[in-house]
């Protein structure tokens, strides 16, 4: 329990000084704050007020809104659920963000992997008639593949060659958002008398079923983000392919000198990563997004980077760092409707947690912390592959 | 100038690595600190340079107390350290290394290395110590580099200079160097503490003699005294310093070297034409200085060189090149010579070290899954046998001691079924007593109808050992010799001297 209290510290001091700093950004960025200048008490206040209401409008566009819950209780929770559904692929590419960094390996291709499991997903999810579930784990599969493969490639790549997989994940991820593009002017992708690039949506027997009713847009892919974040952690932590990977990634010398081959190990969990990548863009398509477009990678992949550095590279971790990340894009939308903040606070506020998180120094000064658990140094590490 | 240490207490969680340690050093006097590994001398050095800090205690510098939080302010009261492991960059050049922390500039932001160059070259001089301020670190061998680390201490006017295990990684003669150097500046007036499991080294050197035994001064000792007093003093019971061993009963020819060449990725030639046979029952010491190829030859034989002409066959078997863990698994345990980059994953647990090789077989693997039981169950049978001293088999391997580093690879090394052992180096920083457990285990090995490999740039130890002694000489052997040679002759052998 201690150890756990000294790891989540950091992490929360992070978050809460963002908030803080984000906050102070909010008032001053505030005309009728600004327009108190002259009495600073009165605009202090006014300065509260305005991050208050802010930050409240988040909390009520993320997590529960008393408006909506007046009708029907369940559907205060409509936040909720958008925040389960926007963390919901994040989970999964940051877990092939964070199992990559494990292995020593730095995988910036999510994002790529990501559009190969989407387009999988998406062709088998409207061009078969399959039974309902049957229907899902096909289209399931087909992602698993398509991004694995696509991964695996680059550890394959790395094993033999040599490559280093930041340079051909970055250049991957260009050749599946063009691909993209021209699939989605091909003929099986094309909706009948449509000429924009616009995929049928996936039959219904493919989609993951709600979780709480057909209101709330939460559905099962969160619990297969969960799942897999278990089955991670399980790979990493108990497995003899996990031990391998963090072997390598820990000290590749030493790995080869007990006999454990690096390039396997690489390839290997380039193909995992990929994979959970991959499985991120099905859960997007049979989930909530059932059409497939050229926007539907987002900022997944990136993101992912930014979670799974959060997360510290530990599955629970990437778990909570992209439910962070989904409230914030969930809660956005409404604090910019609600409030004159615009949506770009939020990428400010990301971007203050990350650097918190990424500058344990500097949080562990304004505290006068001692004796907190810093984590590994992930992002310098990744690097030297 | 005098250096001195009153009540100083370290704790790390529940260990108390350094127990009110009193200690005085004075200026002009090498002052040997003796104990066992893990007794804690690291630690109470590395307070003194200002790398960890007390818990308790206080450092006074000529009778002044003062406040040491980084290497920085050490050195700036005087105080400059070598450590057990390097602490340069290896892509940096000597004089860049030298600079760092206390870079001068001139004219706007432009690094001035022409003054640290000079005065590299003065000292460098003084000394005898022949380091190029341009060379890149990478490129030097452990010696110079450990020169370079000296030459650090010196240019920033150190007056009291803490050596941690120096000899460790130096040949014979780069040792009798470095020990008269020690005496040239101790005559100047420098004060030295000087850390070694060498009891040679701190009968020829030594003025005082301090010994520490888990984290506490257990007594004081004078040079004069016997190797064997001062063993039994450090480790608290009888050493004996000489192997007892049988004649071999030798078997069948095990390895079998034929022709070996080994060439680096450039196509430099590492190893040459080597051939050799290699008996169960047998030892055979490959003794030289470091560098001559001694090194690749013990990696080739577990498949760890990519680039080999020749054959390696164990009972018959040929070793292929990259099949790293078919070699392993045939039956060969294998010491590497540096434990830190390829023995150990030093931020995985004790027990995770102590079966890296092992980790997907049984007992430790079922079918797909780690037995975390059965994991924990072997890690505390070898923490008893092997006397490693942790606080827990779930603490970080990096958290060890140097000796007790190299107890783990050598206690998952030694206790798996194997046919043959190659072992380089393999009591490199280890105290009397656990290098008195190690020889005897060697032994045990060889009387059980194994064949050991050992890989050794200590005579005493070769010569402790071995049945048969072939010499490594740029990359030959240039004799395989009986036993019973003289020192003088093997001396002149590793020297490249034939006769
Ligand atoms: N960072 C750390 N965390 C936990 N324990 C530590 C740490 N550093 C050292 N120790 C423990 O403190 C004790 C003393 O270690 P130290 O390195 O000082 O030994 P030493 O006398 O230098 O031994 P050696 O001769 O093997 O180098 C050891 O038991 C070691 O495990
Ligand atoms: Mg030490």
């Amino acid at each position: 329990m201690k150890k756990f209290l000294s790891k989540i510290t950091l992490p929360a001091l992070a978050f809460t000084m963002a908030l803080f700093v984000s906050g102070i950004l909010v008032a001053i960025s505030d005309s009728k704050v600004l327009a108190l200048k002259s009495s600073p008490l009165s605009m202090l206040a006014e300065a509260f007020s305005t991050a208050g209401s802010a930050y409240w409008a988040l909390f009520r566009g993320s997590i529960f809104d008393p408006e909506l819950a007046k009708a029907n209780f369940i559907e205060g929770f409509y936040p909720l659920s958008e925040t389960i559904v926007a963390a919901s692929p994040l989970i999964l590419t940051g877990l092939s963000v964070a199992l990559a960094f494990k292995a020593g390996l730095f995988n910036i291709g999510a994002q790529g992997q990501f559009i190969a499991g989407a387009i999988g997903a998406s062709f088998v999810g409207f061009h078969f008639e399959l039974p309902i579930v049957i229907h899902s784990i096909a289209a399931i599969a087909a992602a698993l593949v398509c991004a694995g493969l696509y991964g695996g490639f680059v550890g394959f790549l790395k094993a033999r060659t040599g490559a280093h997989e930041v340079i051909v994940t970055i250049m991957l991820n260009y050749v599946a958002g063009y691909f993209l593009l021209w699939i989605l002017s091909t003929s099986p992708f094309l909706r009948p008398g449509r000429q924009d690039p616009l995929a049928p949506e996936v039959r219904m027997s493919s989609r993951l079923p709600h979780l709480f009713g057909s209101e709330l847009r939460a559905n099962l892919g969160f619990f297969i983000a969960l799942l897999a974040a278990v089955g991670i952690w399980w790979l990493l932590n108990r497995s003899t392919w996990g031990f391998k990977f963090r072997a390598v990634g820990a000290n590749a010398a030493a790995s080869k000198t007990a006999g454990i081959s690096v390039g396997r190990s690489t390839t290997t969990v380039m193909f995992i990563a990929g994979a959970l990548a991959g499985l991120g863009g099905a859960v997007q398509i049979l989930g909530s997004e059932p059409a497939l477009t050229a926007g539907v990678g987002g900022t997944f992949g990136f993101d992912a980077i930014t979670v799974a550095l959060l997360g510290r590279g530990t599955p629970l971790g990437t778990v909570f760092a992209a439910l962070l990340f989904g409230a914030l894009r969930a809660g956005g939308l409404t604090m910019q409707a609600s409030t004159e903040t615009p949506l770009d606070l939020i990428l400010v506020i990301q971007a203050l947690v990350v650097l918190f998180i990424a500058a344990p120094a500097l949080i562990k000064a304004i505290f006068r912390l001692k004796n907190v658990d810093e984590g590994e140094a992930l992002a310098s590490k990744g690097w030297n592959g | 100038m005098s250096l001195e240490l009153r009540g100083i207490t370290k704790r790390f969680g529940a260990l108390t690595a350094n127990d009110s340690i009193d200690l005085k050093v004075e200026s002009g006097e090498i002052h040997a600190i003796l104990g066992e590994n893990g007794a804690g001398k690291s630690t109470l050095m590395n307070i003194v340079y200002g790398l960890l800090s007390p818990d308790e205690g206080t450092i006074s510098v000529d009778g002044k107390v003062i406040d040491i939080e980084s290497p920085l302010d050490a050195l700036a009261a005087g105080i400059g350290m070598v450590h057990q492991h390097f602490m340069l960059i290896p892509v940096f050049t000597v004089a860049e290394n030298i600079v760092l922390g206390h870079e001068k500039v001139k004219g706007p932001g432009f690094l001035d290395l022409e003054t640290a160059r000079q005065e590299i070259k003065r000292v460098s001089a003084e000394f005898n110590f022949d380091v190029d301020p341009d060379a890149l670190v990478e490129d030097l061998p452990v010696g110079i580099q450990q020169r370079v680390e000296i030459i650090r201490a010196l240019i920033y006017d150190a007056k009291v200079l803490i050596l941690d295990e120096p000899t460790a990684v130096l040949t014979p003669q780069e040792t009798d160097e470095l020990l008269r150097n020690m005496k040239k500046l101790r005559d100047q007036g420098t004060a030295i503490v000087f850390i070694t499991h060498k009891l040679r080294e701190v009968k020829i050197a030594a003025d005082k003699i301090t010994i520490i035994r888990r984290g506490a001064v257990v007594g004081t000792a004078s040079p004069s005294a016997s190797q064997e007093e001062l063993a039994s003093l450090m480790v608290g019971r009888p050493v004996s310093l000489d192997v007892k061993k049988a004649a071999p009963k030798l078997g069948q020819v095990m390895l079998k070297v034929e022709n070996l060449n080994i060439h680096d990725h450039t196509g430099r030639t590492l190893v040459k034409n080597i051939s050799f046979e290699l008996r169960a029952g047998e030892v055979l010491a490959v003794a030289g200085v470091q560098g001559n190829g001694q090194s690749e030859l013990a990696e080739a034989i577990v498949g760890l060189q990519e680039h080999i002409d020749g054959r390696i066959t164990l009972d018959g078997e040929e070793i292929k090149v990259g099949r790293v863990r078919d070699a392993l698994h045939a039956g060969i345990a294998f010491v590497p010579e540096s434990r830190e980059e390829d023995g150990l994953i030093s931020s995985f647990s004790i027990e995770e070290n102590l079966i890296l090789d092992l980790h997907d077989l049984p007992p430790f693997a079922k079918g797909p899954v780690i037995s975390q039981n059965a994991v924990a169950e072997n890690a505390s049978k070898r923490v008893v046998e092997f006397d490693i001293r942790a606080q827990s088999p779930k603490d970080a391997a990096s958290s060890l001691s140097g000796g007790n580093k190299q107890k783990v690879v050598l206690a998952r090394e030694l206790s798996r079924p194997v046919k043959l052992v190659v072992a380089s180096q393999p009591t490199r920083g280890l105290d009397v007593g656990s290098i008195e457990f190690v020889h005897e285990r060697m032994i045990a090995e060889r009387d059980s109808g194994r064949g050991v490999l050992l890989f050794s740039t200590e005579l005493d130890e070769v010569i402790a050992l071995a049945d048969r002694i072939a010499v490594m000489y740029r990359g030959e052997f240039i004799a395989v010799v009986p036993a019973d040679t003289s020192r003088e002759e093997l001396g002149l052998l590793m020297a490249g001297v034939k006769r």
